[in-house]
């Protein structure tokens, strides 16, 4: 048996023979020729013929995945018509007498080269769709017959050196059970379109193609990015069993996406996701997030050279408002400073850098970043359901300066004839022991809480969380931790305002009855712990957590509580 | 007669909208249209000259168009980059 380590692009699991789809030999010769009329016929016909079937690829791409997988063979068909392709294929045919496959190759790789040298990794991998493209035609041009992995009808694994996009959807689901290529990543064309036909697939093995004789018993495990070439019998019962429990639950959580997330006693809770970037809500929306309850604008500000502008920041926060059509959005303005360093900024180096100089403490200092950022957030705000909130708040003087600032800005706008929403949710984050503490107070100002537990963590146990050495010191489950969480609900319920948690405790399954328990509105994780959460949540009832909580919050120790939570719940 | 635009999708342009751009310059037979940004020109007609410019967010981009129905044309070609969200208007 033999192993074989790869990027994991699609998720399943995939048991079946191997299938090698080889490309035949493109290579192509020089040859003078004394008819270049009878090449540019030749080129025309290839070319022809290349369009009749790009377009049955494009009719079959959007009758089974849909307009926007199809668009990228309109694309295709664009650059077999390109002028600025084609001609300079056909001037060099009769400048130079020669043959036709030769010319064409000579200018694709042109192209080719030119989108390799290009800045943006997206127009990069435009050089696959050059190739993609060339080689339709060559094939032609050579009279080269390939099987085409349309014609695969017995359940196989397609085996690859790589797949191009045209081959990608040609996969007919009912025979080929997964893929492994030995080139590509989890953002190549053949990968999403793995994901969108829900075929298991393995990329960027390097060598699977010269493992794999046609006819081996073959494991594609596109979870953990694995491949088994002659597996044993036991891997292989190992692997049906992980197949049919991953199939199960796939089955269950996609009965859950559309689905609110209710209580076995129909209390409903909203599940969110935490995101970083415009490009993440594609996630959130695929796993069902009812909400972003975490839109960490640090990004924005991260691997550049200077401040992002308004503009720019105005883009990516309506971008991000449009994608959630009226979902709400809870960004949380700029957390920087201490550990989270902009080099551009030039910060001095501090002693304690989570103790200091940093997030809210830093923006009302600095208002002259701050405020770019408040007047980008006010004028995207029309575009959806906006929420702001400020990080690392520790007195209400902070939080009342920063509604200052922010209520400013508004009123700015609004002279400037600009259009901003007048139902933007405006809270806090509660990560330093004392808001918790005093959160009866804020509770009367704000709109809502979101507990960001990473910190209100290392606060109260006086741990710092990059420090491996206390890491024991890294408890959740706490009751100190429990009774903090406890006060910040019950004083935002007094008040009528919810309370959200953005740390990683949300997604975890042991907090997750005990927060149910203590009465947490908004549960926000990464988008792939939803589905599992949601389907976690609908198996525990309010009254029975109810009680666990109140138990938890009398125990002495973590251990105790983690205890307590596995007697209850696993029964 | 010619438009600027700068360039507000994150993403630059992409194969999906410079397809739009290359189908709505291509149906005007009687108007020539180019795209000009960063000192390098080129025709409208061709996807592969747009793609070809490497443009980011932030850039800007003009949009040309010389013939009989220039108007018309640069209208159409507004239009795409306001819809697909590439664009906004550059004074």
């Amino acid at each position: 048996m033999n192993k074989i380590s790869g990027i994991a692009a699609s998720a399943g699991i995939a048991i079946a023979r191997a299938f090698i789809l080889e490309h035949p030999d493109y290579s192509v010769q020089k040859k003078q020729v004394n008819d270049t009329q009878a090449e540019l016929d030749k080129l025309d016909d290839a070319l022809q013929q290349s369009s009749v079937e790009l377009e049955a690829i494009k009719e079959r791409t959007l009758q089974e995945l849909g307009e926007k997988k199809a668009e990228i063979f309109e694309s295709h068909l664009l650059i077999l018509n390109d002028p600025e392709f084609i001609d300079p294929v056909k001037s060099l045919i009769t400048t130079e007498s020669i043959n036709a496959s030769y010319a064409l190759n000579e200018i694709a790789n042109q192209f080719i080269g030119m989108f390799e040298n290009m800045k943006s990794a997206y127009l990069q991998e435009r050089a696959a769709d050059m190739r993609d493209v060339s080689k339709r035609i060559l094939k032609h041009l050579l009279g080269i017959s390939q099987v085409s992995p349309a014609e695969i009808a017995e359940e196989t694994i397609v085996i690859a050196e790589d797949l191009t996009p045209s081959d990608t959807a040609q996969l007919n689901r009912r025979y080929v059970k997964g893929f492994t290529t030995n080139i590509g990543g989890r953002t190549s064309h053949s990968a999403i379109m793995a994901r969108s036909l829900e075929i298991p697939a393995v990329v960027g093995t390097q060598n699977v193609l010269a493992q794999v004789t046609s006819g081996d018993l073959v494991i594609v495990d596109g979870l953990a990015g694995e491949v088994f070439i002659n597996p044993s019998e036991e891997i292989v019962a190992e692997y049906r069993i992980k197949q049919q429990a991953y199939d199960l639950q796939i089955a269950e959580w996609k009965k859950l996406r559309d689905l609110p997330t209710l209580t076995e006693d129909n209390v409903q809770v909203e599940l969110a996701a935490n995101i970083g970037t415009p490009a993440d809500v594609e996630g959130v929306l695929e796993n069902g997030g009812e909400a972003v309850g975490l839109y960490r604008t640090e990004f924005l500000y991260m691997g550049r050279d200077k401040l992002p502008s308004e503009n720019v920041q105005y883009n990516a926060y309506k971008t991000v408002l449009e994608k959630m059509s009226g979902k709400p959005v809870v960004v949380r303005t700029l957390d920087i400073g201490g550990d989270k360093e902009l080099p551009y900024l030039e910060m001095p180096k501090e002693m304690n850098p989570f103790l200091g100089f940093r997030a809210i403490r830093l923006c009302l200092d600095r208002q002259d970043i701050f405020r770019v950022q408040l007047r980008a957030l006010l004028r995207a705000s029309v575009y959806g359901n906006l929420r702001i909130m400020f990080p690392m708040i520790a007195t209400l003087g902070e939080f009342r300066a920063a509604k200052a600032v922010l209520l400013e800005e508004k009123e700015k706008l609004t002279s400037e004839g600009i259009a901003v929403s007048e139902n933007i949710q405006l809270g806090i984050m509660v990560e330093i022991p004392s808001t918790a503490v005093l959160a009866d107070q804020f509770a009367k100002e704000v709109d809502f809480f979101s507990i960001g537990t990473n910190d209100l963590i290392q606060y109260t146990m006086a741990a710092d969380r990059m420090n491996e050495r206390v890491s024991y010191l890294y408890q959740p489950y706490n009751p100190s931790i429990l009774r903090l969480i406890d006060m910040v609900i019950k004083a935002a319920h007094k008040q009528g305002k919810w309370v959200g948690m953005c740390g990683e405790m949300a997604g975890d399954e042991t907090a997750i009855p005990l927060l149910i328990g203590l009465g947490l509105d908004e549960f926000s994780m990464s988008a792939s712990s939803i589905l599992p959460a949601r389907s976690l949540i609908s198996k525990l009832s309010t009254s029975d957590m109810k009680q666990l909580a109140e138990k938890a919050l009398e125990q002495a120790t973590a251990e105790e509580v983690v205890e307590l939570v596995k007697a209850t719940v696993s029964k | 007669m010619q438009k600027t635009f700068k360039i507000v999708d994150e993403d630059g342009i992409h194969a999906r909208p410079a397809t739009a751009l290359v189908n709505t310059a291509t149906k005007f037979k009687t108007t020539e249209a180019f795209a000009e940004s960063n000192g390098k020109k080129v025709t409208l007609k061709s996807i592969l000259g747009v793609l070809s410019l490497g443009l980011e967010m932030g850039d800007t981009l003009t949009l040309i168009a010389e013939g009989e129905e220039e108007a018309a044309v640069l209208e159409k070609l507004s239009e795409v980059m306001i819809k697909e969200g590439l664009g906004e208007l550059h004074e």
